[in-house]
């Protein structure tokens, strides 16, 4: 199998309302043939009714889809030739894990006669495609080692095994695009991880187009060759993982991605540039005086130094390699936390008076309305 | 302080006196639930087993054991045998009947969007409302003269017919009400089981493919009720086995005996005749029928339809 099975999936103008909650606001989406996208969100964006409504499950107030090309909005899930991985796994708990991973060749290649039992010998061909199932099923049992549960039934495996035999039945009968909603979350932290890297594993073999939704940035970031990012039923950035993180569009992508949280100022331009209370900041932007901006760095961005925002310890956070300084800004009042290495780290105390210093060529600077505003370091002043 | 003794004490005799100790604290926190459980539930029942081996009349100075006499009597008993087909029948016929409506009128009104509050409430109605008033309404809609339904019928050309007071329809008549009465019970427990289901099942079968109603039902649906069909069968057949008050408010039996039921021949044996042994002779046969359903419905059924 390789990179051909993947159709790409177009996705314009989706919106849905439930009652008078405007649920997605004009959802548009690409992916190309292939693609691993994450759909990343808070509870509540849309991202789950985004996924049924790709997958069929539910319908879209207006907007289209297209998979490979062809559209498929009106047509019922069954018809679209996609597989989808269920938060709780929605195994069938009276089947075996077998005859689960052969549900979707059963309902697709055999008749509904052939699916009676005791009739179905009667049924010319019947051995043939039943033994073709079975070789796909043991194909794909092994593929997910799941070889040895096959005679179980759902409730006799532990949460992983579920999960594979989930992702074994949309595997299964190789369709143009795998949906999935959550598949981890379920799963306790060491085995998300593992999972974590089987899906991409998966996904890199089998090649099929994958939307996967999350909550969780780190699935996102660690898993995807692009990241959605939505909001309050909006796509606010679609880019690399990369990419959203250091170039983030929105002052809520800044904020969603990343651990821990970015850190916000509230900065005003001046004639003169972008102030911090009464400071001068070394950073440029084109904005009209005295507009009120959020200034954004990560914790990475801040640095311990000699001169620089004058802060006070209040917290620190001992993570191994690295330490976390939260520390508090006396004007204006603000809170912010640095990444610091351990070494650099190893003296300070809780309650001391040090000096951060900004790598102003990382700083983000966003709009009231918290849209990104292009802005550059200013070259004199690199070092203040 | 008594027990930091105990503990103290290795000695194995204190250990075994402890042990004693808990043992009796044990059957006296139990005791009263258990002479309860005798006094109410199983004296009666052994009671009941005992006067069936005797001659027993209520009111009677003294009886004589005769053994199995009662239940060779039944053997030959023309109207026992009636009662007996005709519960059988009974049950073979309300139970599918209600079983089979029932659950199609679950489906129905647990696919649709609303009303389902209401739809049950007004199923449930005759479950709640007291038979035997509800028999006088059946009374009159199957009257031979003045009944709407034989008037419905004339319209449609049919001769009208003696519902209740034919022995050929009466047993007719008595299924049907019975299918009424269980009807909503069946309904309810169905739309119960039915919520039970987790939504994302059926997401899950149309993505395999199921794409047509009874490809859902047959995949999803039926395998998921297994154990609220279970029940419902079982609830059933015990509530058909125990048709009593119908027959009691309708027909009396008659006529000629065409509606006989176990129970309503236990109560007249018992309470007309007051042939106590005899009527406890009935009684025993119809727990044992009940016991027999029950046995197969741990033993076989159950490991078929749980799936944890």
């Amino acid at each position: 199998m390789s990179g051909e099975a993947g159709r790409a999936i177009l996705i314009e103008g989706i919106e849905k309302a439930f009652g008078k909650t405007r649920i997605l606001k004009g959802v548009c989406l690409n992916l190309r043939e292939g693609e691993f996208l994450s759909l990343v969100g808070p509870s509540g964006c849309g991202k789950t009714t985004l996924l049924r409504i790709i997958a069929g499950l539910e319908s879209a107030d207006a907007g289209s889809v297209r998979i490979g090309g062809k559209d498929v909005t009106r047509l019922r899930a069954a018809d679209r030739d996609i597989a989808m991985v269920f938060q709780n796994y929605a195994l069938y708990p009276h089947l075996s894990v077998a005859q689960n991973l052969a549900v979707p060749l059963v309902m697709r290649r055999l008749s509904s006669l052939e699916r009676v039992p005791l009739l179905r010998h009667l049924v010319p061909g019947h051995a043939q495609r039943r033994s073709a199932i079975n070789a796909q099923v043991q194909q794909a049992a092994e593929m997910l080692r799941l070889g040895h549960l096959l005679h179980r039934r759902p409730a006799e495996l532990s949460g992983g095994q579920r999960q594979r035999v989930a992702l074994g039945r949309a595997l299964v009968r190789q369709p143009s695009a795998f949906l999935m909603d959550e598949p981890l979350s379920n799963l306790d932290a060491e085995l998300r991880a593992g999972t974590r890297r089987e899906i991409v594993e998966l996904h890199r073999r089998a090649g099929v187009t994958t939307i996967y939704v999350t909550h969780d940035q780190v699935e996102a970031m660690t898993m995807s060759d692009r990241v959605a990012v939505m909001m309050e039923g909006e796509l606010l950035q679609l880019g690399t993982p990369r990419e959203v993180y250091e170039n983030p569009a929105d002052l809520r992508v800044a904020g969603f991605l990343g651990s821990p949280r970015i850190n916000t100022l509230p900065v005003c331009s001046a004639p003169d540039g972008i102030r911090l209370g009464a400071l001068h900041l070394p950073l440029q932007a084109e904005v009209a005086p005295g507009a009120e901006l959020t200034l954004g760095l990560r914790p990475e961005a801040l640095h311990l130094a000699a001169e620089g925002l004058a802060v006070q310890i209040e917290h620190l956070e001992f993570l191994g390699a690295e330490v976390l300084l939260h520390a508090r800004l006396a004007a204006p009042d603000a809170r912010l936390t640095a990444r610091l290495p351990i070494a650099v780290a190893a003296q300070l105390q809780r309650g001391d008076a040090v000096h951060l210093r900004a790598d102003w060529s990382a700083a983000l600077l966003f709009g009231a309305d918290g849209a990104r505003i292009a802005s550059s370091a200013s070259e004199l002043c690199l070092n203040a | 302080m008594r027990d930091t003794a105990a503990l103290a004490g290795p000695a194995p005799a204190t250990r075994a006196s402890r042990a004693i100790g808990e043992a009796a604290a044990a059957w006296v926190l139990c005791a009263p639930a258990g002479l309860a459980l005798f006094a109410l539930l199983l004296c009666p029942t052994a009671a009941l087993l005992v006067l069936s081996f005797s001659d027993w009349e209520l009111g009677a100075p003294e009886l004589a054991w005769i053994g199995l006499g009662n239940y060779v009597e039944l053997t030959t008993d023309p109207v026992f045998r009636i009662a007996l087909r005709n519960t059988l029948i009974y049950v073979g016929v309300v139970m599918p009947a209600s079983i089979g409506l029932g659950l199609g009128v679950a489906l129905l009104v647990e696919g649709g969007s609303r009303l389902r509050a209401t739809f049950r409430a007004i199923y449930f109605l005759p479950v709640v409302s007291l038979l035997v008033a509800m028999a006088t309404a059946w009374q009159y809609l199957l009257h031979p003269t003045i009944g709407p339904v034989n008037r419905v019928l004339a319209l449609l050309g049919i001769s009208p017919i003696n519902w209740l007071g034919s022995s050929d329809w009466v047993m007719v008549s008595l299924c049907m009400i019975g299918v009424w009465e269980n009807l909503g019970f069946v309904v309810v427990l169905f739309m119960a089981g039915l919520t039970a289901i987790p939504r994302e099942l059926y997401a899950a079968a149309e993505l395999d493919g199921a794409r047509s109603a009874m490809d859902r039902f047959r995949l999803v649906t039926w395998p998921l009720l297994g154990p609220t069909t279970l029940f419902v069968v079982t609830i059933t057949a015990i509530r058909c086995l125990r048709v009593f008050d119908t027959v009691q408010a309708l027909t009396r039996g008659g006529p000629n005996n065409a509606s006989q039921v176990l129970l309503y021949a236990m109560y007249q044996e018992g309470f007309s005749y007051f042939r106590i042994g005899y009527s406890a002779a009935i009684t025993v046969v119809f727990l044992a029928i009940v016991l027999l359903l029950m046995l197969v419905q741990t033993r076989i059924l159950d490991r078929r339809v749980h799936y944890s």
